[in-house]
């Protein structure tokens, strides 16, 4: 059991929690991810860890609010106990010896970016950041980003906040503007990553991704969370959940990650339903 | 006066065409005046074969000739002092390659019904005693087990009972490793594994869950800081293996592994489960052995009208024990043997949509010492099948290894240990699937008291 100490409401579909986890936040690094359960009766799902103090014992999750569990995770509340919090779990992100980094987030992706992203620039890189949503009222993290960057594009789809566009335009235009870039790193929905690395292949630049596919036990047991990169299967959760970019067979991965949109679709109809029964 | 009848008890069962829509428990148990009659089939030989086909050398006719007078407490007594998960290993060890194997009755006529009897007396000790659990005297030394499968807790009993202060670290939620992820409620009642955990917990073993050794904690991490003097790695085989055939990443393509963990650990057989499973009209598993049975007598209880058994060699090369090879065939589990998958093909959503083999014919006999399945020229098969499930076996997880300085493994990824469990590290020993590759409850089981025994020795020896 782990207690929620902080909860904030980053925007309506996006939340943030502070969870009492001294085991997992004492090896916590920045693109590892944890497995929890809300209750007994719960799903196994992970969420990458957004932050963590080693000193005071937590970790931080940022979740968008997309299925059943991550809606009733939604109604807990500061002083709540999550059921189970297992981590820290997948290979850290790579981040010895990059000078100069783009970094591309989408939507709730940020909230996995700004940690790296973090990182690079604790360690004296440059960091130039990237990062889209679809509207100003989704925006997560645009403080906190622009903290650890030295240069900060915000996008959005809408052009309500930012600048209207997609990140590919944004990081297009810093490499055409001469910018030379060690390494990109993109986390954020599948479409956006698959274009990113296609415009960076291009331009003959390294890129890394951080995959986000269905898991259950996240330690290798399953093998749900596998996906082809340069043709090779790879388990997400223990070969990754970082990867070249530029190997990952997207398609698949997208068609992989819709395989229970019918099921999943049915059941955060029913725990909305559940709790808004409870709210009358 | 012995029975001399040539046939076995038979086992009480729920009918084929119920229970293959239910979870519940298949084999019902015999009754107290069955087990007393087929107790008596034994002879009390003299050689006791029987008793050198058991991994863990069970002094068979001992607890047997306490049935036959009906003093089941004294069989349970008599099985205890060689096996810690009795209720577990009769109902899923494979007798009929070990202990029954020997049995001089089955020379003329079947073997007596070792495995249905011992099962017998766990059922009954677990319903009938009162005796207290009472922990053993501490003996001020800690012990860490890494995993909380056959080997795990077998290893962490025997501890207990010593006196050693256990923490058994497991990474799941829950505790029991592949007796609750992976065997299905239907063969295992999952009650039962959590009463042998509930047994650990009143001597005293204390269970870390959602700890991933490797991860949260290093092994030498546990030896440094945290103060345990030895360590005992069970951490399985859990990795699942492929085939690297076309279409094997579609949807409605799983491991065996994946496919049980949601049914089993999940429940997601259960209406309004959290973790969702495939609806599907037609499964293929592809595989011979326990797990693949598993699966398929699973997907039937799912709804599937049709599930197929898949296997490249013939029917006699199944490696699954034969009662659950039955028991499948009687659930109307179809089998497909000298049959060899090439290629999954799709439908127009990108679900698997049919499977594509060839057939097999048997050829010289291998490494293996089974004949070598070869493929036909020019044939080809095609199952219509809307999920397909790869049971085709796993390899040691990886985690440990990568994380476990000087921990020598094979090529293959087992961890290298000698036959007390001693690895190439001071005070940590290992057992199980995690050093032999994927085998039988049983033999973890043997593996974990082999290796307490020889933590037991190395603590003693280093505190003179």
């Amino acid at each position: 059991m782990n207690k929620i100490l902080e909860k904030e409401i980053l925007n309506p579909t996006v939340h943030k929690m502070v969870v009492s986890a001294p085991l997992v936040a004492k090896k916590a690094q920045p693109g590892q991810f944890i497995i929890l359960r809300v209750d007994s009766e719960g799903e196994r799902i992970p969420l990458t860890i957004a932050d963590y103090d080693r000193e005071k014992g937590t970790v931080t999750i940022i979740y968008q609010i997309v299925g059943a569990t991550t809606e009733k995770l939604s109604h807990l509340n500061e002083g709540d106990f999550i059921c189970d919090f297992a981590g820290p779990l997948g290979k850290p992100t790579e981040t010895d010896g990059l000078k100069k980094v783009a970094v591309v987030g989408g939507g709730v992706g940020c909230a996995i970016a700004y940690p790296v992203a973090k990182k690079l620039h604790d360690s004296g890189a440059v960091v130039h950041s990237v990062i889209g949503f679809r509207n100003k009222d989704l925006v997560i993290l645009e403080k906190e980003f622009s903290d650890v960057s030295d240069k900060m594009v915000l996008v959005s789809d809408d052009g309500s906040t930012g600048r209207k566009g997609l990140v590919t335009d944004a990081l297009k235009e810093l490499i055409e503007s001469g910018e030379k870039y060690d390494e990109v790193i993109t986390i954020g929905p599948l479409i956006m990553m698959k274009f990113v690395c296609k415009l960076t292949k291009e331009y003959g630049i390294k890129t890394v991704v951080s995959m986000n596919p269905i898991m259950i036990d996240g330690t290798g047991m399953c093998g749900g969370c596998r996906l082809t990169v340069g043709g090779e299967t790879k388990f997400a959760c223990v070969d990754g959940p970082d990867f070249d970019g530029h190997l990952v067979d997207f398609d698949e991965a997208m068609a992989r990650g819709s395989m229970y949109k019918t099921q999943e679709r049915a059941a955060h109809e029913h725990a909305c339903r559940l709790f808004s029964k409870e709210a009358k | 006066m012995a029975n001399m009848s040539l046939k076995k008890n038979e086992m009480p069962s729920q009918a084929p065409d119920v229970r293959n829509k239910n979870f519940r428990e298949v084999a019902l148990g015999y009754t107290p005046e069955t087990a007393i009659d087929e107790a008596k089939r034994c002879l009390n030989c003299k050689n006791k074969p029987c008793v050198s086909g058991c991994p863990v050398n069970i002094h068979i006719p001992e607890f047997i000739a306490k049935v036959a007078e009906g003093e089941f407490e004294e069989a349970y007594k008599v099985i205890a002092q060689s096996s810690s998960l009795p209720a577990v290993c009769g109902r899923v060890c494979p007798q009929e390659t070990q202990c029954e194997s020997k049995c001089v009755r089955g020379i003329k006529g079947e073997p007596v019904a070792i495995g249905r009897l011992e099962r017998f007396v766990a059922d009954y000790h677990n319903a009938h005693s009162t005796e207290k659990i009472s922990k053993p005297e501490p003996n001020g030394h800690k012990v860490a087990v890494i995993g909380s499968g056959p080997a795990g807790l077998a290893c962490a009993s025997d501890l207990a009972k010593k006196g050693y202060d256990v923490t058994v670290f497991e990474a799941l939620h829950v505790a029991g490793g592949v007796l609750v992820y992976g065997i299905p409620e239907f063969r295992l009642p999952k009650s039962i594994v959590s009463k042998e955990i509930e047994g650990l917990k009143d001597l005293g073993v204390k269970i870390s869950t959602n700890t991933v050794i490797g991860k949260t904690m290093s092994v030498q991490e546990l030896m440094s800081e945290e103060g345990f003097e030895a360590v005992f790695i069970g951490s399985g085989a859990g990795l699942p293996r492929f085939m690297g055939i076309p279409g094997e990443n579609l949807k409605g393509v799983y491991s065996a592994n994946e496919f049980l963990t949601r049914v089993n650990l999940m429940k997601a057989y259960k209406e309004g489960s959290d973790t969702p499973i495939q609806r599907f009209k037609s499964a293929a598993v592809v595989g011979g052995g326990n797990v693949a049975m598993d699966a398929a007598r699973c997907a039937k209880r799912l709804g599937a009208e049709n599930v197929y058994i898949v296997y490249r060699r013939s029917e006699a090369e199944l490696p699954a024990r034969a009662e659950e090879v039955e028991h499948a065939k009687e659930e109307g589990i179809i089998f497909r043997t000298l049959t060899n998958p090439v290629q999954i093909i799709p439908d127009e959503n990108g679900f698997a949509s049919k499977l594509v083999c060839r057939e097999m014919v048997l050829g010289e006999p291998d490494a293996s010492g089974r004949r070598k399945p070869i493929e036909k020229p020019d044939s080809n098969i095609e199952i219509d099948c809307d999920c397909v499930i790869m049971a085709i076996g796993t390899s040691p997880n990886p985690l440990i290894k990568s994380t476990t300085n000087g921990l020598e493994t094979q090529k293959w990824g087992g961890i290298v240990a000698d036959e007390t469990g001693k690895t190439s590290i001071e005070g940590v020993y290992a057992g199980g699937d995690a050093v032999t590759g994927a085998a039988t409850v049983i033999l973890a089981m043997g593996a974990g008291k082999t290796a307490a025994k020889a933590i037991d020795e190395y603590i003693v020896s280093k505190n003179k």
